[in-house]
């Protein structure tokens, strides 16, 4: 089969491999219909995330049909049913599963000792996330191996195109997980730093929570209006103090809660902090570059909220804790527990809430998938999000 | 990248960090000329150079000239590229002062030392403006229309309120504020 295969810093490439075969009787073999490029794939295809080999398969957020099932799963699963793979590959049977809390599943990760030694505990295995998470192929192919595959999956019905479907598997329940953390109140500002993907997302979450005012924060005039559209009051960081703005939006008291939608990579040319990062980076002293975390610890209100979907990998410098702690922030943050939130937020695709499809901008077969990394990374044509068909 | 945004002064032209950086130099070359013209003779006995005040003074308007160029014109390309060959000229007359019996020959190696560093800035600049500005750039895709809500942004405001946060999702009890605010006549400020 073809699949999108990391070979090294900036180098992914259409080649071909070998057909996934069922290992475990609990694994199911999908063909993918659909499959996107997530935000986060660029933090590999960067290779600020540690532990990538090349031959890995990339892809964490794919869709399809079942067409083999392994013995344990069939009770679960058919040959035929239509499936959207959540990025986080869960048991369903261990505490942290029972708990709701699938994202760190006790059991998934097959390289748990590998992560235990970086974060003091396993996390759930992830699809085509580095061997910290499993060393998993991913779904950027034209089949998936779907491990654990009778809790792994959201059934989704016919008639429904793939489009509205598919950011079931990370970025819908991304973005309204970061809401949800929030704990949104109608008397709220939320501030979302970063207009991507996820990012928009959290977005319309926060508007369908009932937000009073959503405010959200980047550069990119692309997705500045998309945010625009989607309800949002836009700051274009290039052009106006942020702090300042939030002030002004806030009557000078600050928004109640601070969403992070940016992660280890962000871009804040000109600040004094952001290149003492850039240099440190370069210098290996520091694995990410978190301004938005400080810009949030500074900004938001006392007793406010900071929501960090964003992905962050290692070891962070000049948080200011002084900030935090003195005006008693509260920090929610973790991957997503994507089957806690899909069942509901499948009914309100299917009533019509929401289309989550608004957010795809292009669509092409999976071997044009090498360039769209690049276009995607540097944000050129209008890019915000890619959607491949393999 | 480069983007057009409100505040962008042209089309087809670098991304806002080598505008930014473009800036400094015309706003750094401003400076230094002043400081070319005000003190010409303070800096030639800084520099061992004594009898050739009129000089500086002349490369202090040169560089006055060269930052009004690159901060007033549409496009600074020619302008940092200018300063590029003014650091050449200045390099130059630096050299000339390096001869065994000019006590002030440490100074000079430092102040040719910085015109190399500053050298290389206006070689960046000017190299990442000369790629870029020659490209037009690709139209704005226009996203206006992408609310994501079917039924619009006023009709979602609020749809998901039968949405029970979790238990541990919620703000901790201890935590909430004793009395909840009033809720805003106008939902939304004015945008």
């Amino acid at each position: 089969m073809r699949a999108l295969v990391w070979h090294g810093t900036t180098d992914i490439r259409c080649d071909s491999v070998p057909d996934p075969e069922i290992e475990h009787p609990r694994d199911a073999i999908i063909k993918v219909t659909s499959c996107a490029i997530c935000g986060s794939d660029l933090h590999l295809y960067d290779h600020f995330m540690p532990g990538m080999k090349s031959g890995d398969i990339m892809g964490h957020e794919s869709m399809g049909e079942v067409v083999e099932v392994g013995a344990e799963a069939k009770g679960k699963l058919k040959v035929g049913d239509r499936v959207v793979i959540p990025f986080t590959i869960i048991c369903g049977e261990c505490d942290q599963c029972k708990r709701g809390n699938f994202s760190v599943c006790e059991r998934t990760n097959r390289n748990g000792h590998i992560a235990a030694k970086a974060f003091g505990h396993a996390t759930a295995g992830l699809f085509g996330y580095t061997h910290l998470t499993g060393g998993y192929p991913g779904g950027q192919a034209e089949y998936l191996r779907v491990p654990f595959a009778d809790a792994t999956h959201i059934k989704v019905p016919d008639g429904i195109p793939d489009e509205k479907l598919l950011f079931l598997s990370d970025i819908f329940p991304t973005g309204w997980q970061a809401a949800v953390q929030c704990d949104i109140q109608p008397t709220d500002t939320v501030a979302i730093w970063g207009a991507g993907p996820v990012g928009q997302m959290a977005i319309r979450s926060a508007i369908l929570l009932g937000a009073r005012q959503v405010v959200v924060i980047d550069r990119i005039p692309e997705r500045l209006a998309m945010a625009e559209a989607g309800g949002a009051i836009t700051i274009n960081f290039d052009e106006e103090s942020v702090v300042e703005r939030l002030n002004e939006l806030t009557n000078g008291k600050g928004p109640e809660k601070c969403i992070d939608a940016v992660g280890m990579e962000a871009h804040a040319a000109g600040t004094v902090d952001a290149m003492y990062d850039r240099v440190k980076q370069a210098a290996m002293m520091e694995t990410d570059r978190p301004h938005v975390l400080r810009e949030m610890a500074y900004v938001c209100r006392p007793a406010g909220t900071l929501s960090v979907p964003g992905v962050y990998g290692g070891l962070l410098d000049k948080i200011p804790f002084g900030a935090i702690m003195n005006k008693g922030l509260t920090i929610r943050t973790g991957q997503t527990h994507v089957n806690r939130w899909t069942d509901d937020l499948l009914r309100r695709i299917e009533e019509g809430q929401i289309d989550p499809s608004f957010v795809i901008t292009h669509t092409v077969g999976l071997e044009e998938g090498p360039e769209m990394y690049k276009i995607f990374r540097d944000k050129q044509d209008g890019c915000v999000k890619v959607v491949l068909k393999p | 990248m480069r983007y057009e945004t409100e505040r962008t002064r042209r089309r087809g032209h670098a991304d806002t960090a080598t505008d930014t950086l473009a800036r400094g130099l015309g706003i750094f070359s401003i400076a230094l000329g002043i400081a070319e013209v005000v003190a010409p003779r303070a800096l030639a006995r800084a520099l061992g150079m004594k009898g050739q005040e009129g000089l500086i003074t002349g490369y202090g308007l040169r560089e006055i000239a060269t930052g009004i160029g690159i901060l007033a014109s549409k496009d600074p390309t020619p302008w940092i590229w200018g300063r590029v060959a003014g650091d050449g000229l200045d390099l130059a007359t630096l050299a000339t002062a390096l001869e065994r019996d000019n006590p002030n020959k440490r100074n000079v190696g430092i102040a040719m030392a910085a015109v190399a560093g500053v050298t290389a800035l206006d070689v960046y600049c000017a190299q990442t403006l000369s790629r870029e500005s020659p490209h037009p750039l690709p139209p704005l895709q226009d996203y206006s229309d992408r609310t994501g809500f079917p039924r619009g942004v006023e009709q979602a405001r609020g749809a998901a309120s039968d949405f029970e946060v979790p238990r541990d999702f919620r703000t901790p009890e201890a935590l909430r504020p004793y009395t909840q605010p009033d809720l805003p006549q106008n939902p939304m400020p004015s945008m």
